[in-house]
């Protein structure tokens, strides 16, 4: 069975909400308990608001996996990129003035979590949910 | 027109009620009417029911920090009710206790604790 | 000397299907009898078992045919089949017969078989070749009723996991608005979460604000399970409940000291007993000693 692919575009922190609830909404239907779905919707949320600001822009791509036992989102942008990844990740750090907590907290709440960026690469930051 | 969160007031509080997903416009423009709402009347405490909120990531979290301190700025004091276990969760695994911010069960119980946080302050 | 490849068998010259069909009732009752020399079936689940076998044999009737491969019989026109085994799985567990009987009885359908197709005769090669077929996928049916097995026992596993889950974090309402939860056992990360959750969503639903964590049962207070603790309490008070921390015996105290472990902010009593009162105190409510003493 070919997966079920949603891609979602990040242009302004309006879209941000509509990938979120699409994210909530998948999670809820695959049957992640309420509070796992929420956790995924959140990082979704940072990731998405993190591609909108930083990134200048981009795009989610949600996927099934294993028929629903997880879910998969990637987010890309062609941003000017992370130069310093480690440095990111670590909790209050923020180049804008706004992102603290947001990249190091959406690791928390999944259960991969990979990133990809170099300075003026843009970034792709893949994270997946499983069930449980 | 930018839609706007309605803020009803109701014995002394300004009350509101959040029952849709709030887009980050729509959260900054709540924390600049809450904050001409309480220079212009007499109320002396905000109560924001997020009951209906399924989600509250950081932005959002610190636009509630931000509206507790500016109402302490302001002489009032903000409580926030009614946040769902699920988004709980998630804001302390997140990182975000909101240590400066009132919290209680629903609104019957966030008015006692303004009453009682007002009776506290000079 | 040639050795004959499954490609080399001609098919159609057995007609396994209705060699099986038309002898049914005298395969299943060869087979019965061979199984009951080696296991008896319990006399109340004996009809049971003769009727599980027929319809066994029945499907096997049905979805073989002299060109089936081994591998076949995980495919779909063998669901029936299949289907007749998790039935046998079953009623042999609730004999409570070993894993290896089980796959042994299915699998002593072979002689019986080997009966049949030495009766319909034949030349000596395409015999030994149909014989072999025969018995390779007669073995993997055994080996799939093994499997049943192992999934069976993973369910029951699973459900027990769960049932220590609820047992182990009993959320008791102590008084209207007041929750007590007796923390027992290792606090590992997946349990904590889930019963975390739990707890949060009593709260909710008993419209609780004071909600004490009783750790008397927890073996051990380390970095990790402190972590655990604050984290609760921190998303109680997001909710608008309070927490008291309870049972901190005297030589935990000592650990977490020794191991640098800080509950900061968080409430604490030594017994029970005294976050009860203070919970009740919060409250609102009075407690009265009848004999003081």
């Amino acid at each position: 069975m070919p997966s079920e692919r949603e891609f979602w575009p990040l242009k302004a922190t309006r879209d941000v909400g509509d990938a979120r609830r699409a994210v909530h909404a998948a999670a809820r239907s695959a049957g992640f308990r309420s509070a796992d779905a929420v956790r995924l919707a959140t990082a979704a949320s940072e990731l998405g608001r993190n591609a909108v600001i930083h990134g200048k822009g981009g795009r989610m791509t949600l996927e099934r996996l294993d028929e629903g036992a997880g879910i998969r989102l990637e987010f890309r942008d062609e941003g000017p990129g992370i130069p310093d990844i480690e440095q990111a990740l670590v909790d209050g750090f923020s180049s804008t003035g706004s992102m603290g907590f947001g990249l190091g907290g959406a690791r928390r709440l999944v259960h991969s979590f990979q990133i990809e960026s170099g300075a003026g690469e843009g970034t792709r930051i893949t994270v997946v949910r499983w069930r449980r | 027109m930018t839609p706007r969160i309605p803020i009803l007031e109701l014995e002394g509080a300004l009350l509101v009620t959040v029952q849709v997903d709030l887009d980050d416009q729509l959260a900054v423009q709540l924390e600049e009417d809450l904050g001409a709402a309480l220079a212009r009347s007499s109320a002396r405490g905000i109560i924001i029911d997020i009951s209906g909120l399924e989600l509250v990531d950081t932005f959002l979290s610190r636009i509630l920090a931000q509206i507790a301190s500016m109402s302490r700025v302001l002489g009032a004091e903000a409580v926030l009710v009614g946040m769902r276990p699920a988004v709980a969760v998630t804001l302390v695994e997140l990182g975000m206790t909101l240590d400066g911010v009132s919290t209680a069960l629903d609104i019957d119980r966030g008015i006692a604790r303004l009453h009682a946080l007002l009776a506290e302050s000079p | 000397m040639r050795r004959p490849a499954d490609t080399d068998f001609p098919k159609g010259l057995y007609m396994i299907s209705d060699l099986i069909g038309e002898n049914a009732e005298a395969l299943l009752d060869d087979w019965l009898e061979a199984a009951d020399r080696v296991s008896r079936a319990r006399p109340e689940l004996a009809h049971e078992r003769r009727l599980q076998a027929r319809s066994f044999i029945e499907q096997l009737g049905q979805s073989i045919d002299d060109d089936t491969r081994p591998e076949d019989v995980r495919s779909a026109p063998w669901s029936g089949v299949r289907e007749t085994l998790d039935a046998i799985v079953d009623t042999h567990l609730d004999e409570g017969k070993a894993p290896a009987d089980i796959a042994f009885f299915v699998m002593s359908i072979k002689r019986p078989l080997h009966r049949l197709l030495v009766m319909r005769g034949g030349e000596p090669d395409d015999m030994l070749r149909v014989i072999w077929r025969v018995d390779l996928i007669v073995d993997r049916l055994g080996l799939y009723t093994a499997e049943i097995q192992i999934r069976r026992k993973e369910q029951v596993i699973a459900r027990q996991q769960e049932e220590i889950l609820e047992l182990s974090s009993p959320v008791v309402q102590v008084w209207d608005g007041v929750l007590a939860v007796p923390l027992i056992g290792t606090l590992d990360s997946y349990r904590t979460q889930q019963v975390t959750e739990t707890i949060l969503e009593a709260v909710v639903e008993t419209r609780s604000e004071q909600v004490i964590l009783d750790i008397t049962g927890v073996p051990t207070v380390d970095t990790q399970v402190a972590h655990h603790l604050l984290k609760t309490v921190a998303a109680l008070r997001l909710m608008g409940a309070e927490a008291i921390v309870s049972g901190i015996r005297p030589q935990i105290a000592q650990t977490m000291v020794h191991l640098g472990v800080d509950l900061g902010q968080v409430v604490t009593k030594a017994r029970l007993s005294d976050a009860l009162k203070l919970a009740f105190r919060r409250g609102g409510l009075l407690v009265s000693g009848g004999a003081a003493n």
